[in-house]
């Protein structure tokens, strides 16, 4: 009989060495980068090393820049890691922008009503507490529909996002400052009532700090507490959470009402420890980058520092070439998505090995 | 001279890993008969057939369609020679009609012609005393209507060899006579049928021949008119196996579980579990025979409090005895039986998609039912360390170390890492659906030598399982499950294969026949 | 009077955009692929047409109307595929996660087109915004002959023949959908991947085809915002983006039916003009107005989880990759 076996043959592995997915991830980076510098060259005729010199420039040039970069690194490895959560849970939260912005427009508002009244460090609890449970309440209401009737929480958190950035423009039309500027303005600008506080002379190494906090504190509580077991569970096998005794819609919604939560404080640093503002751009898409800060790293918060990094580095790299050579700030998300096509793809060959027909059925079904 | 045979089958072997599924099977279907393949489960009826229908690829072997030799890859050829195969899991989109279901995947014009396909569905209809209206949605059908698709389906794309895998599992006794009086209908038209079947009644009832095969070999086949209940149960079952289990008489039995009235219905309605009234006692192994789908599952996940049953069953918890307080164990949830300090083990059937957490290490899983006890919103470290490292070195779990995902490990480690957490549990109650299933021999051991501990210990130990050389000496007492129902409770000691067998297939009468 | 035909004029031109981008993954989600790059596809549309035209009307002597269409139509179309065919690639073949290569698809079909729509100008040694009127006005040309009928007729008629296009394909894609075997074939790969590949579709070319195609149709919601929409200019201002957000909304709000599309996509732009013709707004409240259409969408949504009919779902293996596992 011929033996009619496809010519390639698909097989999960069974788990890779943690240092050899690394190494294909670095291959799929630089691939990326030559690729980027490809196209780079094709559009303005430069010579890609002199670009990638001109990036870091923009990124690190300067301490400034530095702690620019840091801290909305910072921001985007916030909701990260707010997102990471749900996703160990596989729930599909696409919302952390609306989450970010409620946060956001949760801390505006208590600069804006309280800058009179309260103390700084007044100010500073009280916008905390409303942009956590702002944050919170975005990210419960799609969790309690999908616990409850299995609502498709991508298309919904999807949706709470433009509900919230209408919200959003509301608050900056009613808050317009001056009138006719279409802009809330710098909040408490003489005061800097509410504002995070420089630490050690550094304006943005609080914002830095607290999410480095955070960053740890989710990292062990995804891998140390009865909660993070009960996540990762749910993640894997509805089935074998129920045997365990373990409330799935309980977990469902507890877990949302914390990602949304961590989300909604990114909000608070950005308006409180950035941009003292309040605008649809203190998101600015960062909530769907984050998505994949969150996806490539695997729900491991410490990789999404990295991960974090490096594309805000690019973004900055590509804002400093597109003003030295005339082009405008887009130039980074196309450097970002391709990066990230090449990323997203490199998992295939860390998840699967590709065999050709004439290795033979024999050796790989021993394995089975 | 015509082709006698319309299917042969010569010397053919599939093997997945390890286990063979199918070794040197020889089958013959005439042309216009009707043949039945019988055997146990897990006897490789199905993987036979699903290789006459291109679903696998036999490793080695010849089949002969209307005598010539032919390759079979892919159902797209299985159709191309005229074979036909009604799976046990219907091949039906849900949101399509019953025509549009027939239309999937055919050559055709741009357009689907839905007047043609309605007529021909029609003109096969009449033929052989169908009833199938072209424009009902899947989702609107009931199981036997899809299943009378599925085989208007085969014989829509030109079938003149059909293959049906249990078709009367699913069926009510009145459906199951309308769909023989089609088969009779379809023969005398000169179609070849194989009815993939356990069910010795209905083998005499509808088929000209019968093949068995046991334990993936042939055994022989014969004209069902010779054949009689006796014979046939013999060629399935086989000879006696002497396996050398131990089996000591239980010390002392007490009542610890009484089920009484369990009435179980899945969520489409259809009862599963039909008034059940059974003991299960401590010190002793109670095996649970059936054929498989026939409420092993349900009764298990309903003690486990998995399973929420009909109102006026019970599940009585006693743990000290007959005259000691009792516990209702029915709607309680696996949470709360755990909070009440009622220890209950529990093996199920799909191992890594319920009793463990695939991806996570051995150590993790360890946690799995107990990583709620103590104050500490943090999960406790060293326990679960400690204990995978017991597992590991008392039951010889072959593993990398005790960091590997459970999903890397083989069959028999699993399972190993699964029965060894629950035992670590100090049940009082254990639980194992097919525990030993695609376990080699010396693991298999293990897990009986295991629950003969757990027995020793005085823990009330339920076995379901499929192998009844296994059940008849592991057992003491055997519960028999016949379509939901308890069919019969019988000493594991003086019960015979053929008396086990017989109960599995035929429900003792209301009447007490 | 006048207001409402000027409503309904305003909530045309605004659906028009999104029908085109719903049509499109509508195609794509009945294959069972959620392609959250919408967005990111129809940026790559608009801005393909518009340096198509841009370069066409620069190189030719006297530049042709038609002539600037038809270029622009076709790189728009084609512009968009390639982005479908990435998505397609990642996720069918490389089987990447759908959601994380939507949106990556969309970050980087919002840059190459922001860039590009920022600079083709300065690129081209020209100063101040890019604009391609001649095209524009071709696709903008509208039949006068028929526009004497009054008000109704100004209605019915005074579109760019992409309006009336979209509602051609809408009713194409309905009957392609409903009535023809291929439709019949994709809607089973989307439903049920094992089935249709047990009853001998080939379900890799059919998610591969069906992405490609819905891609190339949501582009041209891109082009004709560009070209009809504002004009043959381009603006930074993320308006595409949040437009096509609002067709993957219309999808949902449509129940994956391109008929169900048109006038829902059409009902979308009244909710999102309305603003305009209700008097004595302030400018706070218009933004509330303005989430009308997500509002309405989520209420879509949970009504179809809840009444668990079985028409309205979405395809059930929808966000799913397909792998033929072998025993």
């Amino acid at each position: 009989m011929t033996n009619h076996e496809p010519l390639i043959h698909i097989a999960r592995r069974d788990g890779l060495v943690w240092w050899r997915a690394w190494c294909i991830r670095l291959a799929a980076a630089v691939l990326a980068l030559l690729v980027s510098a490809l196209f780079i060259y094709s559009i303005t005729k430069l010579n890609p090393v002199k670009v990638y010199a001109a990036m870091w420039e923009g990124a690190f040039g300067s301490p400034r820049r530095a702690w620019v970069t840091a801290r909305d690194a910072s921001i985007l490895l916030c909701i990260g890691v707010g997102l990471a959560p749900a996703f160990m849970m596989r729930f599909w939260n696409v919302g952390a922008e609306g989450q970010m912005l409620m946060g956001g427009c949760a801390t505006a508002a208590v600069l804006i009503y309280g800058g009179g009244a309260l103390s700084t460090f007044q100010l500073l609890l009280v916008s905390t507490v409303a942009s956590v449970a702002a944050g919170a309440l975005w990210g419960v209401i799609p969790a309690l529909f999908k616990a409850r009737w299995n609502t498709n929480e991508t298309l919904f958190t999807l949706m709470m996002n433009y509900i919230a950035i209408q919200i959003t423009c509301f608050l900056v039309a009613l808050w317009e400052n001056p009138k006719g500027s279409n802009s809330v303005g710098v909040i408490n600008q003489q005061t800097q009532a509410g504002w995070l506080p420089a630490l050690f002379g550094k304006q943005y190494l609080l914002n830095v700090v607290i999410v480095l906090v955070l960053t740890v504190a989710m990292y062990l509580y995804l891998k140390y507490t009865k909660h993070g077991y009960e996540i990762s569970v749910v993640g894997e096998s509805e089935n074998t959470a129920r045997y365990a005794g373990i409330s799935v819609k309980r977990v469902i919604v507890r877990t949302m009402a914390l990602s949304g939560a961590v989300c909604g404080l990114s909000g608070f640093i950005a308006v409180a420890g950035a941009s003292h503002t309040i605008s649809t751009s203190t998101a600015g898409g960062r909530g769907f980058t984050a998505i994949i800060v969150a996806w490539m790293a695997k729900f491991n918060t410490f990789v999404m520092v990295l991960i974090a990094l490096l594309l805000v580095f690019l973004e900055k790299g590509a804002v400093q070439i597109a003003s030295q050579f005339h082009l405008n700030d887009y130039a980074s998300d196309v450097v970002t998505g391709i990066i990230l096509f090449f990323l997203l793809g490199s998992e295939f060959f860390i998840q699967y090995t590709v065999r050709f027909r004439s290795h033979g059925r024999n050796n790989e079904e021993v394995q089975a | 001279m015509a082709e006698e045979f319309a299917v042969r089958m010569v010397n053919v072997t599939k093997t997945f890993g390890h286990v063979t599924a199918n070794d040197k099977v020889y089958l013959e279907l005439r042309k216009g008969e009707i043949l039945s393949l019988l055997g146990e489960n897990g006897s490789g009826k199905t993987t036979l057939m699903n290789m006459l229908s291109g679903i696998y690829f036999p490793d080695s072997g010849q089949i002969y369609i209307n005598g010539r030799e032919v390759t079979i890859a892919s159902p797209h050829d299985a159709y191309e020679l005229g074979i036909g195969m009604v799976h046990q899991h219907f091949k039906l989109v849900d949101v399509l009609t019953a025509a549009e279901n027939i239309a999937l995947g055919l050559p055709g014009g741009v357009m689907v012609d839905r007047k043609a396909i309605a007529a021909k569905v029609r003109q096969i209809c009449d033929r052989y005393g169908f009833d199938v209206d072209p424009d009902k949605k899947i989702y609107d059908m009931s199981v036997s209507e899809k299943q009378t698709l599925e085989i208007v389906k085969t014989l829509y794309r030109g079938a003149e060899i059909l293959i049906l895998d249990e078709p009367t599992a699913v069926l009510t006794p009145q459906e199951t006579e309308k769909l023989f009086a089609v088969m009779r209908n379809m023969r005398d038209d000169g179609k070849s049928i194989i009815i993939i079947t356990h069910k010795l009644n209905e083998v005499l009832e509808i088929s000209d021949r019968v093949t068995v095969l046991r334990k993936g070999e042939y055994i022989g086949d014969m004209d069902t008119a010779k054949a009689d209940v006796r014979a046939l149960t013999d060629m399935m079952v086989g000879r006696t196996v002497t396996l050398n289990i131990q089996r000591d008489e239980p010390a002392s039995p007490q009542r610890r579980l009484e089920i009484r009235n369990l009435t179980v219905r899945d969520k489409d309605g259809v009862t599963r579990l039909d008034d059940i009234n059974l003991d299960v006692y401590a010190g002793e192994i109670l095996g649970v025979a059936g054929i498989s789908g026939c409420g092993q599952k349900e009764l298990l996940e309903a003690i486990a409090g998995l399973q929420p049953a009909v109102s006026g069953s019970s599940i009585k918890y006693r743990p000290t005895g007959p005259e000691g307080p009792a516990e209702e164990l029915l709607g309680l949830g696996p949470r709360a039986v755990s909070d009440r300090g009622i220890r209950l083990a529990f093996v199920p059937e799909d191992r890594l998609g319920m009793g463990l957490v695939a991806s996570m290490n051995i150590a993790g899983n360890m946690m799995l039912k107990e990583y709620r006890s103590g104050k500490s919103p943090l999960v406790e470290r060293r326990r679960p360390y400690d204990m995978a490292r017991d597992i590991v070195r008392e039951l010889e779990v072959v593993t990398p170390s005790i960091e590997t995902p459970v999903r890397q490990l083989s069959g028999g480690n699993v399972q190993k890492v699964l029965v060894g957490r629950e035992i670590a549990l100090h049940p009082t109650v254990l639980m194992s659906a097919y525990a030993v299933r695609g376990l080699d021999i010396n693991t298999s051991y293990t897990i009986y030598r295991l629950l003969n501990e757990q027995k020793k210990a005085g823990v009330a130990v339920i076995y379901v399982g499929e192998d009844l050389d296994v059940l008849l000496q592991l057992c003491d007492r055997i519960a028999v499950l016949c379509g939901g129902r308890l069919n019969d409770i019988v000493d594991g000691r003086t019960a015979t294969k053929e008396q086990v067998g017989y109960l599995m297939t035929n429900f003792r009468r209301e009447a007490g026949a | 009077m006048t207001q409402l035909i000027s409503l309904l004029t305003n909530a045309i031109v605004f659906g028009t955009v999104i029908l085109y981008g719903a049509l499109g993954e509508i195609i794509t989600e009945k294959s069972g692929n959620l392609n959250l790059g919408v967005p990111g596809i129809m940026y790559l549309g608009g801005i393909a047409g518009l340096a198509a035209a841009f370069f066409y009307e620069m190189h030719a002597a006297a530049p042709i109307g038609w002539v600037g269409l038809v270029i622009s139509f076709l790189a728009a179309v084609a512009a968009s595929m390639l982005g479908g065919l990435i998505y397609a690639f990642l996720t069918i073949t490389l089987r990447a996660n759908q959601n994380v290569t939507g949106l990556t698809l969309t970050i980087f079909g919002a840059g190459l087109a922001n860039l590009f729509g920022g600079s083709l100008n300065a690129l081209a040694g020209g100063v101040g915004q890019i604009s391609v009127a001649v095209t524009s006005r071709a696709y903008r040309a509208y039949s006068h002959t028929l526009s004497g009928l009054g008000q109704v007729g100004q209605l019915l008629f005074s579109f760019g023949f992409m309006a009336y296009l979209a509602i051609i394909l809408a009713v194409l894609a309905s009957w392609f959908l409903n009535r023809s075997r291929v439709g019949l074939n994709l809607r089973a790969v989307g439903e049920d991947p094992a089935t249709a590949d047990a009853a001998g579709v080939n379900v890799i070319r059919y998610k591969y085809l069906a992405t490609c195609v819905g891609a190339g149709i949501s582009g041209l919601g891109g082009l004709y915002y560009a070209m009809d929409y504002i004009k043959g200019t381009w603006s930074t201002d993320g308006t595409i983006e949040a437009l096509g957000w609002l067709a993957v909304a219309l999808v949902i709000f449509a129940t994956w039916r391109p008929a169900r599309a048109i006038w829902s996509a059409y009902l979308f732009g009244v909710l999102y003009w309305a603003y305009n013709y209700i008097s004595g707004l302030s400018r706070a409240s218009i933004e509330l107005f303005k989430m009308l259409p997500y509002i309405v969408t989520i209420i879509v949504l949970v009504a179809v989880s809840l009444r668990r009919s079985k028409e309205s779902q979405p395809p059930k293996s929808l966000g799913l990759s397909y792998f033929r596992e072998e025993r």
